[in-house]
């Protein structure tokens, strides 16, 4: 045991050799780079770096992003934020993305008063009583809503199957927002379930499309929409399918092929929507950089990176009180998603923009504004 | 559910395909049960391990997409025959319980290993990238529309079965692995050299594991480091409901999961959550009732 | 070692020397509340978690010889457990849209000691159930089926909306967990499965682990002592659980929650101190702890040898994985192997050094 101790005081000692710093700011990104959901903190990484390099100075100081892994855990996302608080001594949190793991980090930083930024961490619960949490993105209810609306208004919908990803909250949740609005104005729904992972939906298939459905709602991650569209069209259904924000990745169009033509999603973006000027430059400078196309998980760390930014400017300080108070105050801020007002409890209050894919391509369908 | 005729025709096709992935997996683990008695955890990330080898050799190396994947298979058994060599022959003569646990360092040392390399971010392994448009095709048959791939894959799993089954039972090779399998010290005395008869199994097996991952990112075409877990859990025990350590037994263990899989989720579609659950119930059933499995020979403990 | 100059000091001696050790360790550990900043404290009070999970499937799987990998499926039922009956009411109602809570869990309220006990119960009588008709097995099927048992435990959490709220998990418990609960509850997982494994109790259960026939022979009921090994193993990792919940104040059925990797992580713990050593599990838990976090340099830009080497993610566990498979093959004693570091042991120590000068 006093080994242990022993060993735990050298170890102090010596990190905190290493971390002695340039007169810079920094901000952690807390992602998970590795593990279930790393295809999504790869994308954030992009984001920021991005960010980083179009914005790489504020109040005369150069900014240093610090990326901590998380390996999609909570226990370790915890542990990230608390090491990006105490050894990195970081003035603001980028993430994490995934819900379950924001609200384990963000119980670290609201308590040590760091101001933290989660890019996508859609549950309600992520900002809830919390001062110094924050998030770029839309909150669940409000998207499953608007879903729901588009379904029934725009798509002429009356008979839906849900395909709900039991494994993520953020799809259980989604889907019971899109069910309340969607029965409430008159639709039918019938479910179906998945499991993250899984990869054969036939017999889910076979049965929802015994049901005729006009379209299918797939309100989880790109990789099962893309199989389930695969699959679905296989099985002849060459109906539209909704999907949430999850949806949007190239990688949807790289394995769902030609099946993903017709899938119209929720999300934050699109070049077309023409919101703001940034989003037009960020896309171009993103596709110079990486040869691809942004995904919305790319734009949400973009943006969050950008509204910290925003921020110390605001606040004339680097202090991360006065970063959070100037995050609390954001108004018209200009962002790669549209226009941000931050609201009450850290939840920002912007528009929904509804995308499909067309021959392969993203295209831009409308805007819904809250 | 409205269960009708060519509704449960189409489940049984897709539970076909699944069975048959499972198999080819399964009779990897089976094969190396039957000679080591290890569960070797790490043969669900050489299955994985494959599918990149197929990915890199189409996109990387330009190869046609059959060469590319025949490489694939080959490396995916040279890979196999190295893990035993480093990780598990040092633990021939150790307690049992040492090499699975090895086997799960392994297996977890693959996964990172495969995140390190080939980074996290899944690759799409869909055509025409990656092989060509034809196989995604459908056909019409009566009701029931059935994938060209459907008979690729079933097609290739028979042939590999055949190949498989005639070197277990024709070659002298074959016989020296049956003989290890029924004891391993009286073989070594009889001048076979056992570590290579062994380190061919592994070999054998993870090239099976590879063809598996290649078919199954055919069919799902999404890889990732961590895709090899689940199918290898499954065909695991796929293995074990069949009879682990006989390869007939691995076969059908892997098409009866395949089916009860689908026809689960088609009769009871609510239960599509418990999907897993009765993999895991079946395994425990069996292992408890019935431990040789359904072709299996019945172990004795040694005392 | 010779066993002949093998000595032993005084009962009375060593009970005095492990009460001056325990309080030594409450005023390091005071100290380090004081002047240590909240991540080595994290770090402090996970050591001592992953110390009661370590501990308590080293004595499953070390000392009873029972292989089990389920035991991440007992730290999920004590966690939910837990962290059901802390929750306030209205944080109840709050979290249970999709499905609301079942009597009688949605009006009580309870505090953490007693939430704690409970979950440890609950995990027990999993454990019993479990236990009761799987211990048949040995070796790698029971591996195999208590793997299927955790896995089975969390699909149903993940399925039992009424009860769990399913994919959402339970979200905003109070940060009960500080240093102190993890380290006491250490000290009595400790006290009670040390005591046991040097009772006639323990001896019994090395016997059945060395060779179960010979056991029985020796007229050793082995099921009924694997049985109360299993139960008491158990019940420590629902403990375990129910501080883990209350440390991260979420948890959820996620595979990288309370799934196999956890159970893995502790097997890495276990087998780098020694399986089937209690001090050996403590100096594997805390070498993982601080490893895991240490190690992140590795996943930052870094010099080695002068070479720069740019950031790669994932290259932790590479590590961590290299080692333990290094470990298992030139060194499968782990740091303590089966031996136990005790005041006998250090006493031998210096005795033996000072023959040696």
């Amino acid at each position: 045991m006093r080994k242990m101790t022993f060993l735990v005081f050298t170890l102090i000692v010596l990190l905190s050799i290493v971390s002695i710093a340039a007169e810079t700011i920094k901000i952690a990104a807390v992602l998970p780079l590795t593990g279930a959901v790393a295809a999504y903190g790869q994308q954030g990484k992009q984001g920021i770096l991005l960010a980083n390099e179009m914005f790489p100075e504020v109040l005369g100081k150069k900014i240093e992003v610090v990326f901590i892994d998380t390996k999609s855990e909570k226990a370790e996302t915890a542990n990230a934020v608390a090491r990006a608080i105490d050894y990195e001594k970081v003035n603001a949190i980028i993430g994490e993305l995934i819900s379950g793991n924001s609200l384990a980090g963000s119980a670290v930083a609201d308590k040590k008063k760091i101001p933290m930024v989660t890019p996508a961490s859609t549950n309600p619960l992520v900002t809830q009583g919390k001062k110094y949490m924050f998030r770029v993105c839309f909150i669940d209810p409000f998207q499953g809503e608007i879903a729901a609306k588009f379904a029934y208004e725009n798509l002429g919908a009356r008979n839906v199957v849900i395909f709900t990803d039991i494994e993520q909250d953020y799809c259980v949740g989604l889907a019971n927002f899109f069910k309340k609005t969607f029965t409430a104005l008159g639709g039918t729904i019938y479910e179906e379930y998945y499991r993250t992972g899984d990869q054969d939906f036939s017999a889910q298939l076979t049965d929802a499309l015994s049901r005729n459905p006009d379209i299918l709602y797939v309100p989880g991650y790109y990789t099962e929409i893309a199989l389930i569209a695969r699959q679905a069209r296989q099985f002849g259904f060459y109906g539209p399918i909704l999907a949430g924000d999850g949806a949007e990745a190239q990688q949807l169009i790289e394995i769902g092929g030609d099946a993903v033509n017709d899938v119209y999603y929720t999300t934050h973006y699109h070049p077309d929507a023409a919101q703001t000027e940034i989003a037009s430059v960020f896309i171009e400078k993103f596709q110079e950089k990486y040869g691809e196309r942004p995904s919305a998980m790319s734009a949400l760390n973009f943006d969050a990176y950008l509204i910290i930014y925003d921020a110390i400017k605001r606040a004339g300080s680097d202090d991360p009180e006065a970063i959070a108070q100037a995050l609390r105050e954001t108004k018209e801020f200009k962002g790669v998603t549209g226009v941000i007002k931050m609201g009450p409890d850290g939840n920002p209050i912007k528009s929904v923009v509804i995308n499909k894919v067309e021959n392969g391509e993203f295209k831009f369908v409308t805007v819904v504004n809250p | 559910m409205r269960m009708t005729l060519p509704i449960f025709l189409q489940n049984l096709a897709n539970g076909i395909l699944l069975g048959g992935l499972y198999a080819l997996i399964a009779i990897g683990y089976s094969m190396v049960y039957g000679i080591l008695r290890l569960i070797n955890f790490a043969h669900g990330d050489v299955f994985m391990m494959g599918t990149y080898f197929a990915f890199y050799g189409v996109t990387l190396f330009l190869l046609p997409w059959w060469l590319a994947f025949v490489v694939a298979i080959i490396g995916a058994g040279i890979l196999g025959f190295l893990i035993d060599r480093i990780a598990y022959k040092p633990l021939r003569n150790a307690p049992r319980i040492s090499s699975l646990i090895t086997a799960i360092g392994m297996s977890i040392f693959l996964e990172s290993l495969a995140v390190v390399i080939f980074g996290g971010i899944p690759k799409s392994f869909a055509p025409p990238r990656i092989y060509p448009k034809f196989f995604s095709k459908m056909l019409q048959i009566g009701s029931v529309r059935v994938q060209i791939l459907t008979f690729f894959i079933l097609g290739i799993t028979a042939l590999l079965i055949i190949f498989l089954i005639w070197f277990v039972y024709k070659t002298k090779i074959g016989m020296a692995m049956r003989a290890i399998s029924t004891d391993i010290a009286t073989t070594a005395l009889m001048g076979v050299n056992v570590d290579l008869v062994i380190g061919i199994t592994f070999a054998i097996g993870s090239a099976l594991a590879g063809a598996g991952g290649i078919l199954w990112a055919m069919k799902y075409p999404n890889v990732n480091p961590y895709m090899g877990f689940m199918p290898g859990l499954k065909a695991f025990i796929a293995a074990v409901i069949g009879g682990i350590g006989s390869i007939q037994g691995a076969m059908l263990g892997g098409f009866l999961l395949g089916m009860i899989e689908i026809m689960l989720v088609a009769f009871l579609p609510r239960f599509a959550g418990y999907r897993d659950i009765f993999a895991f119930i079946i395994l425990i059933i069996i292992l408890m009732y019935k431990p040789s499995g359904i072709l299996g020979a019945k172990l004795e403990e040694k005392v | 070692m010779i066993t002949v100059l093998y000595r032993k000091l005084p009962t009375r001696m060593k009970v005095f020397l492990t009460i001056i050790f325990v309080l030594f360790m409450i005023l390091m550990l005071f100290l380090a509340q004081k002047k240590l900043d909240t991540y080595w404290i994290r770090i402090l009070t996970l050591i001592g978690i992953y110390g009661i999970m370590a501990v308590s499937l080293t004595f499953i799987n070390g000392i009873t010889g029972i292989f089990s990998l389920g035991h991440s499926g007992f730290i999920a039922i004590g966690a939910y457990t837990s962290a059901l009956l802390t929750m306030s009411i209205q944080q109840k109602q709050m979290s249970f849209f999709l499905k609301p809570l079942i009597w009688p869990l949605n009006s009580i309220q309870l505090d953490f000691l007693s939430a704690t006990i409970i979950a440890g119960v609950m995990a027990a009588i999993l454990a019993y159930l479990i236990g009761y008709p799987s211990l048949r097995l040995t070796g790698d099927y029971l591996a195999i089926t208590t793997l299927g048992f955790s896995e089975i435990v969390r699909i149903l959490i993940l399925n039992m909306i009424s009860v769990t709220n399913g994919p959402l998990g339970l979200k905003g418990l109070e940060e009960y967990t500080n240093i102190w609960w993890p380290w006491g509850w250490l000290l009595v997982t400790v006290l009670v499965i040390g005591s046991l494994v040097s009772s006639s109790y323990g001896r019994a259960l090395k016997a059945i682990r060395e060779d179960p026939i010979a056991a029985k022979a020796m007229g050793i009921n082995v099921t009924k002592h694997q049985l109360t090994a299993f139960v008491v193993g158990a019940f420590f990792a629902g403990i375990s659980g129910s501080l883990y919940a209350h440390w991260l104040t979420t948890i959820d059925p996620r595979p990288q929650t309370v799934g196999i990797l956890l159970t893995f992580n502790i097997l890495i713990m276990i087998v780098l101190g020694g399986l089937g050593s209690i001090t050996g599990a403590l100096f594997g838990a805390a070498i993982f702890a601080i490893l895991s976090e240490w190690l992140r340099i590795v996943e930052t830009p870094f010099k080695l040898f002068g070479i720069q080497i740019p950031a790669i993610s994932g290259m932790r566990l590479l590590v961590l994985s290299t080692i333990f498979i290094i470990v298992m093959l030139t060194w499968r004693r782990g740091i303590m192997g089966r031996s136990e570091l005790t005041w006998d042991s250090i006493y031998n120590f210096f005795l033996r050094l000072r023959r040696k000068q």
